[in-house]
């Protein structure tokens, strides 16, 4: 217990950038989901922009990454990061190899989305002579807002669990905080100090999706 | 001058194995829709009308022939001109399609949005246009909040919204009940009545057909079987399928089964008599039985009206001297047709 008081610096210090690798790996991911999951969307067979040899080849591509476990997507993606970033460690490697993965993973979630819009909402909207950009922008989106909130909100929580991983590669965070104060020291309290955060921490923003997401169903 | 004009026009699906056989859904329709008509088209389900409709305003394309609009021939247009000549054909649908992250006043200003009008003059038509189809107090709704009926008026409203010289209605009917049908019928017609709006009106309901259409044309197997006005098809149908649709809302002549519990019922004669518009006098058929002394009892049939305009079919059974009644016979075939059924 007492080292815990003594970490105690250091676990706000954790706190503060699991919440800042996460805030944003969620804005890029997010990003990047939307994108391949439109692109999923839109090219598949009966939709407004069918294109059998695009969605063959980026089905084909999130089916390759997505069930790669991270912790060796993390190994794997390091060359990558690092050409983008300029490291292979630290937080800006971590959190452009966070943000890749994310968005596979959230781009079969937004084409889930997205497909259940009925398509005849987009037939009116065609009838009416909008185009396609339009389209995504007033009927797609808007009408999936609330099952792609509820989706961003399960995502986050694998965003947690991602940056808490990547502890193992040098990001910081309450991952790298709970295994170097705790696991490595023989110190359970420390540990649990550290996943007790992590729990409030999915709880408030859990809690936080639910609304925006009952706000945009208005239900 | 026609409207909508389409010649020759076909669509074929292509297969979607890679064995499988292309699915011919329409085949060869010609078909002109006249300024001010309200055209409706007839069939069951898997007939092609819907896909013609969709034609109509470019959803689908089509696979040969011509689609005139507005004196244009959209089937060799690209989507981008496309867009253009969608904002002059309105089209509502059966599932309504409204926007449910909008309120009903900014589903109706959609259109107007897409056109590029200002803030301020879509909210003055918005405002005018949910007025004109009673539902100016539900500006604020959201689709969810409102019944089927007052669904269907939002998509009316949404598809006047720019002022289209067309309205395509897709089975605009058929999720509502018969009341709210009548209702939404109503609408229609005061649409094409107000504001001279050519309707093409897509069904499967004969009722529909006989309510609002002026024209009609009936749809079987991807081909147009039989086509003119409305009257002409319900008072004397040439196709086996629109001779079906007709019996669905006009009882005329008795189907063998009927006719077999008829004939059991009555012992005399039984004949069938047409009636036609003003064309056959009522008053001097029956009158040529009275004076003949021949007593005769309606037993099957009706009179109907469509656009102001009477016709039907009557079956009498006759009692009387065989000799009388050949003769008073052979006096109203002069006057009609009559079908001796026993």
């Amino acid at each position: 217990m007492d080292a815990l008081i003594d970490l105690l610096p250091e676990l706000w210090t954790a706190t503060y950038e699991t919440l800042y690798i996460v805030a944003l790996t969620l804005f890029f991911g997010g990003i990047g989901g939307v994108l391949l999951g439109l692109g999923l969307y839109l090219t598949r067979a009966g939709s407004i922009l069918e294109n059998k040899p695009f969605f063959f080849v980026l089905n084909l591509l999130v089916n390759f990454v997505r069930p790669i476990p991270f912790i060796i997507f993390l190994a794997a993606a390091q060359p990558l990061a690092r050409a983008v970033t300029g490291s292979g460690i630290g937080n800006n490697a971590i959190i452009f190899t966070i943000a890749l993965a994310a968005s596979f993973a959230m781009a079969r979630i937004v084409e889930q989305n997205l497909l259940t819009v009925t398509p005849g909402v987009i037939d009116a909207a065609r009838s009416v002579g909008a185009g396609p950009i339009r389209i995504i922008f007033t009927v797609l989106l808007p009408e999936a807002l609330g099952p792609l909130i509820l989706g961003y909100t399960f995502i986050f929580v694998a965003l947690v669990d991602m940056s808490a991983v990547a502890g193992y590669v040098g990001g910081g965070g309450l991952g790298s905080f709970a295994l170097l104060y705790g696991y490595r020291q023989y110190n359970p309290v420390v540990t649990w100090a550290a996943v007790l955060l992590i729990i409030v921490l999915v709880q408030l923003v859990q809690f936080l999706g639910n609304y925006l997401a009952r706000k945009a169903l208005r239900r | 001058m026609a409207v909508v004009s389409l010649r020759n026009v076909g669509k074929v699906y292509p297969p979607q194995t890679k064995d499988g056989a292309s699915v011919t859904a329409i085949d060869d329709v010609s078909l002109d829709v006249e300024a001010g008509d309200i055209y409706g088209i007839i069939g069951y389900s898997g007939a092609g009308k819907s896909t013609l409709v969709r034609l109509v305003n470019a959803l689908e394309h089509s696979t040969s022939g011509e689609i005139w609009v507005n004196g244009q021939n959209i089937a060799a247009l690209r989507e981008r001109e496309l867009r253009q000549v969608r904002l002059g054909i309105g089209m509502i649908f059966q599932q309504f399609n409204l926007l449910g992250s909008r309120t009903v006043a900014r589903n109706v200003a959609y259109p107007l949005e897409v056109a590029g009008h200002p803030k301020v003059e879509r909210a003055a038509r918005v405002a005018e246009l949910l007025d004109f189809v009673g539902l100016a107090d539900k500006a604020g709704s959201f689709p969810d909040q409102l019944s089927g009926g007052q669904k269907q008026r939002v998509g009316i409203a949404r598809a006047l919204a720019t002022q289209p010289s067309i309205l395509l209605a897709d089975e605009a009917t058929s999720a509502l009940d018969p009341e709210t049908t009548h209702e939404v019928l109503a609408l229609l017609k005061r649409v094409n009545a107000e504001f001279g709006v050519t309707i093409i009106v897509i069904t499967h309901e004969m009722d529909v057909i006989q309510t609002i259409a002026t024209k009609v044309a009936v749809m079987d197997q991807g081909r147009v079987i039989e086509r003119g006005p409305v009257f002409d098809v319900f008072s004397n149908p040439q196709a086996a399928a629109s001779a079906r649709f007709v019996s669905t809302v006009v009882k005329g002549v008795p189907s063998p089964d009927e006719l077999a519990v008829l004939r059991a019922r009555h012992a005399g004669r039984i004949v069938t008599l047409a009636f036609r518009d003003n064309a056959v006098d009522q008053t001097a058929v029956f009158g040529e039985l009275s004076r003949a002394g021949v007593a005769f009892e309606v037993v099957y049939g009706g009179i109907n009206e469509i656009q102001g305009r009477p016709f039907g079919h009557l079956t009498l059974a006759l009692t009387g001297a065989d000799p009388v009644i050949d003769t008073v016979l052979a006096h109203i075939r002069t006057l009609t047709t009559v079908t001796e059924v026993r």
